[in-house]
């Protein structure tokens, strides 16, 4: 009987296997030699050695995207993060009528897809008649009609209003909002699965001890979903790392004005199929790389000093 | 309780639900401006900015609303009813196939013995921290070696075999398949395949349906993939063909909502249907995982 070899978990996982190291570990290998390549068209390559790399490193526009993918990726954690945990505190309050609803309604700009909502936002953040900036004069209107609020002059105007070049001088911040319009109730539903998996009870002896809310909050309720937290801040990360289509399809020539909103995997884009340099989009891609590995292996490292604690 | 606690208790519970209720409308008013405007007049995309006031059913001006966007959408060269069909074909095949293999994948590496299963599960772990920018140049240049670019199949074949969809079925089966009950089954007589199709894949539903609406989402949404592999302009899909009539009519807001919704819609509605297996399976990945 145990001779026989049993071919079917081999044919099970066979089609798995086949595409991954058809499609996955070739081009993988072959991201090494093509970072050390000059391409000619798609076909044609010269050895160059790490010259492109080097040129990465001092190329100014190289460095612009790193800067802007810092910056989208800091304010996407430390803005969207924050919101998303506390939309999950709320709906995690005992007696919330509706949870299920408000669950499934602010999961929802996230089905929208990122090169739709890319579009949308493009319309809704246009200067003059754009939905942000003519519902913002019209609410600085509401308040200047208020008796207290009427003399003061710090109110922008209304033409002062209708003329945030969000699109233009404020790409980041602009990429930063919608990005956490689509994903504050992606990653609340990641907290909120955590948050229902704190034994009430402990809250509650928390509570009986005396504790207020801010106390309970960091000393029972952060400890317990802390794994979850490290898990969602990670994905967070990479996901901002990689942030491409937002910012190609809202931005003017898919950089925006002055490269105000030029991303790495839009550099990495543009380089490789604007400019036909195969060579450098893949260097740039190893550098991506290295950013969410030093990502991933922090994550690991917070997670084990959590378990020794 | 005092009765003080308690007024603070339901003051508590306003005020809750009360910032529930603000957050809804940041969520939905731009859902409502994408569903509106798609039926807006260049003139009336001016004029107002949600509904016309007027005289019709509860103060609206119906009448100024068109159909003519969505009309000019499928009859003009932008073509969106072919882009609708491409994309259509496209997620559901990716979704359909890459849910297959991956479950096939998982369930092996979790359910049964084999030579090579321990190599076989660190492959798919040290998978799943290849980063994809890093994979986008060469790919291009190996479609091309293979003649895959242009094509529906390299498009598809490279987008079927995810490596964290393994690791999903491996966990679910682990999860929800117990062991008991495939011994039972080969003691049977039972196959292995028929295990899996009739007794394991049934009892995976939840986490079959996530990673339907997952493959389908991430085919659906894919603009780098397209982007890259597809030249004929006939073959591509929503999402490269909604933003080349972003790029081509640029101010011509009322069409741009028009395709936004006709690319949306599908997707909202395969959600709805499937939206149960989808939390719970969402949820129970992330705990566990």
């Amino acid at each position: 009987m145990r001779s026989r070899v049993n071919f079917a978990p081999y044919l099970l996982i066979a089609p798995f296997l086949v595409l991954f190291v058809v499609f996955t570990l070739v081009p993988l290998i072959q991201a090494i030699p093509l970072a050390t390549s000059h391409t000619f068209g798609p076909s044609a390559t010269q050895y160059v050695g790490f010259e492109k790399f080097s040129q990465a490193l001092h190329d100014p526009r190289f460095w612009t995207a790193m800067r802007n993918t810092l910056l989208f990726t800091a304010g996407s954690v430390l803005i969207q993060l924050p919101i998303a945990l506390g939309l999950a505190l709320l709906l995690n309050k005992p007696g919330i009528k509706g949870r299920g609803f408000f669950r499934l309604l602010f999961f929802s700009p996230q089905l929208v897809g990122l090169v739709f909502v890319a579009v949308l936002a493009s319309v809704m953040f246009q200067k003059q008649k754009g939905l942000v900036n003519t519902l913002l004069a019209s609410g600085a209107d509401w308040l200047r009609g208020l008796p207290v609020i009427h003399a003061n002059s710090w109110l922008p105007s209304r033409s002062e209003l209708l003329g945030i070049p969000w699109l233009e001088t404020l790409a980041l911040p602009t990429l930063i909002i919608t990005a956490l319009w689509m994903y504050a109730g992606f990653n609340m539903v990641y907290f909120l699965a955590a948050l229902q998996n704190v034994p009430r009870e402990l809250e509650e002896a928390a509570m009986i001890d005396g504790a207020g809310p801010w106390k309970r909050f960091v000393h029972v309720i952060l400890p317990a979903i802390r794994p979850v937290a490290i898990f969602v801040v990670l994905l967070s990360v990479i996901g901002s790392i990689q942030v491409f289509e937002l910012a190609y399809i809202m931005l003017r020539d898919g950089v925006g004005v002055q490269d105000k909103g030029l991303t790495l995997v839009t550099y990495l884009f543009k380089s490789g199929f604007e400019t036909g340099d195969l060579g450098y989009a893949t260097a740039i891609g190893w550098m991506i790389a290295i950013m969410l590995a030093s990502a991933a292996i922090t994550q690991r490292f917070l997670q084990r000093r959590e378990m020794t604690a | 309780m005092s009765a003080g606690s308690r007024k603070s208790k339901s003051a508590t519970f306003l005020l809750v639900h009360a910032m529930l209720l603000v957050v809804s409308v940041v969520v939905v008013v731009p859902l409502l401006y994408l569903v509106v405007s798609a039926f807006k007049t260049e003139q009336g995309f001016l004029e107002y900015l949600f509904l016309p006031k007027g005289e019709g059913f509860l103060g609206v001006a119906w009448d100024e609303l068109t159909l003519r966007q969505l009309q000019r959408l499928f009859t003009s060269e932008i073509g969106i009813g072919r882009a609708l069909a491409n994309s259509i074909f496209l997620s559901a095949t990716t979704a359909v196939l890459g849910t297959l293999i991956c479950a096939a994948a998982g369930y092996a590496a979790a359910a049964l013995r084999f030579r090579g299963r321990k190599s076989f599960e660190w492959l798919v772990l040290a998978a799943l921290i290849i980063p994809p920018p890093l994979l986008i140049a060469p790919s291009y240049q190996w479609l091309h070696t293979l003649g895959l670019l242009d094509s529906y199949t390299g498009l598809i074949l490279p987008a079927i075999a995810p490596a964290f969809g393994v690791y999903l079925f491996r966990q679910a089966t682990l999860q929800s398949v117990p062991r008991s009950i495939i011994e039972a089954a080969r003691i049977d007589g039972a196959g292995d395949f028929q295990i899996f199709a009739v007794i394991a894949l049934p009892m995976l539903r939840p986490m079959v349906g996530a990673f339907i609406i997952i493959t389908f989402l991430a085919m659906w949404n894919n603009f780098i993939g397209p982007q890259i592999v597809l030249q004929s302009a006939e073959k591509q899909p929503l999402s490269v063909v909604i933003y080349q009539t972003q790029t081509a009519y640029y101010s011509d807001y009322g069409l741009l909502m028009a395709g936004t919704l006709v690319s949306v819609l599908p997707v909202m509605i395969l959600f709805l249907v499937l939206q149960r297996d989808f939390i719970s399976g969402l949820a129970s990945g992330a705990v566990k995982g």
